[in-house]
């Protein structure tokens, strides 16, 4: 084995379960070639392909960010540095459902703490973490600019508004069966 | 469209909450019944934005009766298109018979306002460029292109006093003038929409609402100082107005306002949406357009400024949403017109979101000089729930907290200024007084720490620092001299930032030490928390008149009630994590902070 296929293979096995890996999986590899077919051209395309990514995919493992800077032949550092960088890309899988707390300072005033201690509660996670059964990760975001609907969450792409900690059990509890 | 005529119209709520209860379900339910009884030539369905009910969504209105409905179900559907539009009963099931429609963002103006930038906003379908062309859209673009040149067109913008509306308050007209006179074939006009200030969303209002104002506004700054290019950063966090762009950006298109030879003039224009991916510091413009390059979020010094080296190294003009929308007017209105609004160097109207304590919250626009007085009592109705006053933050996160005695002051970018705030984007949150000041300067200080972008090492560590001894403030641990350290680490950030964010980030500490001094003094000296908020310096306690309904130790999530039915229950303080629960839950008033 030449040296080079050995630290891909200790690195893949040391860091991250092979799904996660483009050059082993070949349906996420080509997932991965045709969004950067599609926005390589573009100037700028590295936060375009990431974000494609991250929404498609829903993380960016280390191994993706590997193949991405070889596809795109810049250093792998530009990749990981627009990754850490940015909240919204993930180096990990996230959960089904993304619910964020949203501690703009209106929410903030209005007790959006206390709507995150029941989540907690709710589902044994901290936050910023995914429960063991992958359905959902809470965490906290910016302002989501529904103020007048303090304290707001915002699960995928659901904006719910005027939460109590028990609405927020209620909210939760319908995403749960999807 | 406009050749055809429909005897109803049904407008039908898309705001995300009414999304997430289905309304998408109601759509299809209503085409398909609509189409049962062969209406659809009869009855347009119109999808618009917020409404007004949406908590008890879907909702639908139906014109020209003007009846909401609420509450809707596909079933529910079937009966309103069988009672109402076939039979012209009124389906009282699902009527909504509450107060009249209510949009809570956006009211009816209220004396003292203005309403030019926010003019179309709930009134046209933002969806439809034909609505937004019927109300004289693009027709100041066809002036300019037609019959103006490019000088002329800056020459407007300058008279007209406008400044940006991104918060520095920079003559537009000015910046213009420097890009036209830079000698490059490639220029770049980027519409800064990342409005990442917490409680301020009124851009996000306009880009919903009438974002075809932006996209003209951008075409005719194009063309005043030779742009063929332009970008939007939009951040993501707003989904519904990516949405709403992206279809203003493709019927704008269609309809030949974008592309090459727009109105037969030879002017060639396009724009690119491009989407933030979280990072605050991303409105700072510099780090603008270090991610639309794909790079790292990060500010570099200035000079070179954008105008001279931007995008690319090219020349490249940032400016607000606000300040695009605020072009067309001028245009077709002339700029004596928009001179005639505002103070002697603060020129038009500007919007902001009131957020916190006020009676009605929400968006308000107002002629620039109004006082913040006025705003507060006379625009948003004075302090809910009969509290006090005790202090007004301007300029979001960076900004500064103006006390009552500071209240008469106008609303311009030099007054905000002398009182050590910003004008900032137009977040205004009013804060009664059960709030306490420590607290919001520990709150926005960990929303700065934790947005600096961490290349400039004073903002990076002093806002940590100034974090830290916060949060041992309102831990109870504050100690003699955390004060001035606080100023002087807070001299040290501003001196030493490159960007707004780190020159911003002490003004809501010294702004607080400056008005609220008492009461950090009261935190470190006395250990006591006179707004009773920080937890470190509170008690939770259940008066003898609890009734034992159970439901605080049912709810508290650290297990630290104890009781038995109908007894008297008791908190135990050192499990007790002073998240309040219990206080909200209690239907008896019975649990006290002390």
């Amino acid at each position: 084995m030449r040296s080079k296929d050995l630290r891909t293979v200790l690195m893949a096995a040391a860091l991250q379960p092979a799904e996660d890996d483009p050059v082993a999986v070949a349906e996420q590899r080509a997932r991965i070639d045709a969004i950067i077919a599609e926005h390589a051209p573009k100037a700028g395309s590295t936060m375009l392909i990431l974000n494609e990514i991250q929404s498609q995919i829903g993380h960016v493992s280390k191994p993706m960010q590997n193949y991405i800077a070889e596809k795109l032949r810049i250093p792998l550092k530009d990749v990981f540095g627009v990754i850490t960088f940015y909240s919204f890309f993930t180096m990990k899988p996230r959960g089904k459902h993304r619910v964020a707390f949203c501690l703009g300072t209106a929410c903030y005033v209005s007790g959006a703490e206390m709507l995150i201690e029941k989540a907690q509660q709710l589902l044994g996670v901290k936050l910023g973490e995914t429960t063991p059964d992958r359905k959902f990760t809470i965490e906290p975001c910016r302002c989501l600019g529904a103020c007048s609907q303090a304290p707001a969450i915002i699960v995928d792409d659901n904006v719910h508004g005027r939460n109590t900690p028990d609405r927020v059990v209620t909210v939760l509890r319908k995403y749960e069966r999807v | 469209m406009p050749d055809e005529f429909y005897r109803s119209h049904i407008l039908l709520c898309q705001d995300p909450e009414c999304l997430a209860k289905g309304a998408n379900d109601i759509e299809e339910a209503l085409l398909r019944e609509l189409d049962a009884h062969g209406l659809r030539d009869e009855v347009n369905l119109l999808e618009t934005s917020r409404l007004g009910h949406c908590h008890t969504g879907p909702e639908i209105v139906v014109y020209p009766e003007g009846v909401t409905y609420i509450n809707l179900t596909p079933a529910a559907v079937t009966e309103i298109v069988n009672e109402h539009l076939l039979k012209g009963r009124v389906a009282k099931k699902y009527l909504f018979t509450g107060e009249a429609r209510k949009d809570e963002e956006l009211r009816a103006p209220t004396a003292k306002e203005i309403r030019i930038i926010m003019a179309r906003c709930g009134v046209i379908d933002p969806e439809n460029i034909e609505d937004y062309i019927a109300d004289d859209g693009y027709a100041a673009l066809a002036k300019a292109l037609l019959q103006m040149t490019p000088r002329q067109v800056i020459d407007q913008v300058l008279q007209s006093g406008l400044r940006g509306r991104g918060g520095a308050g920079f003559p537009t007209g000015k910046k213009w003038e420097f890009a036209a006179a830079q000698k490059s074939d490639v220029k770049y006009i980027i519409c800064n929409a990342d409005e990442g200030d917490p409680g301020a969303f009124m851009n996000r209002r306009v880009l919903e609402g009438d974002p075809h104002s932006v996209l003209e506004g951008m075409i005719i700054a194009g063309y005043a100082f030779g742009a063929h290019q332009g970008y939007i950063y939009c951040r993501a966090e707003y989904p519904i107005a990516v949405r709403t762009l992206k279809i203003a950006l493709r019927q704008a298109r269609e309809f030949g306002f974008f592309g090459k030879n727009i109105l037969g003039t030879g002017f060639d224009f396009d724009v690119e949406l491009r989407i933030g991916a979280g990072a605050f510091v991303c409105g700072e413009e510099t780090a603008l357009m270090a991610s639309i390059e794909g790079r790292r979020g990060e500010p570099r010094p200035r000079p070179p400024f954008p105008a001279v080296a931007g995008l690319w190294g090219k020349p490249t003009i940032i400016n607000n949403v606000e300040t695009l929308a605020n072009v067309p007017n001028i245009i077709r209105h002339g700029a004596a017109w928009f001179a005639q609004i505002g103070t002697e160097k603060t020129k038009g109207t500007k919007t902001f979101t009131l957020a916190g304590d006020v009676v009605r919250t929400g968006l308000i626009e107002v002629p620039l000089g109004i006082t913040l007085r006025e705003v507060v009592f006379d625009v948003a109705g004075g302090i809910k729930d009969g509290k006090g006053f005790k202090a007004i933050q301007t300029g979001g996160p960076m900004g500064g907290c103006i006390p009552e005695h500071l209240l008469d002051t106008p609303l311009d970018y030099e007054n905000l200024g002398a009182l050590g705030s910003i004008m900032g984007s137009g977040g205004l949150v009013v804060m009664d007084d059960t709030t306490c000041m420590v607290d919001i300067a520990r709150f926005f200080m960990d929303f700065i720490q934790d947005e600096s972008c961490g290349k400039c090492v004073p903002c990076r560590i002093g806002t940590r620092r100034i974090l830290e001894i916060l949060q041992r403030i309102c831990a109870g641990d504050g100690e003699e001299g955390d004060i001035e350290q606080l100023e002087r680490l807070s001299k040290y950030i501003l001196a030493g930032s490159l960007c707004g964010l780190g020159q911003g980030a002490p003004n809501p500490i010294l702004t607080t030490i400056k008005h609220f001094r008492a009461e950090y003094e009261a935190h470190i000296k006395e250990k006591r928390c006179p707004a009773k908020v920080c937890k470190g310096l509170i008690t939770y306690r259940i008066l003898d008149t609890c009734p034992g309904c159970m439901v605080c130790a049912r709810n508290c999530p650290s297990k630290a009630i104890t009781g038995e039915k109908q007894k008297v229950h008791v908190i135990n303080t050192d499990l007790c994590e002073r998240c309040g629960i219990c206080m909200t839950v209690c239907k008896f008033d019975t649990i006290v902070v002390e």
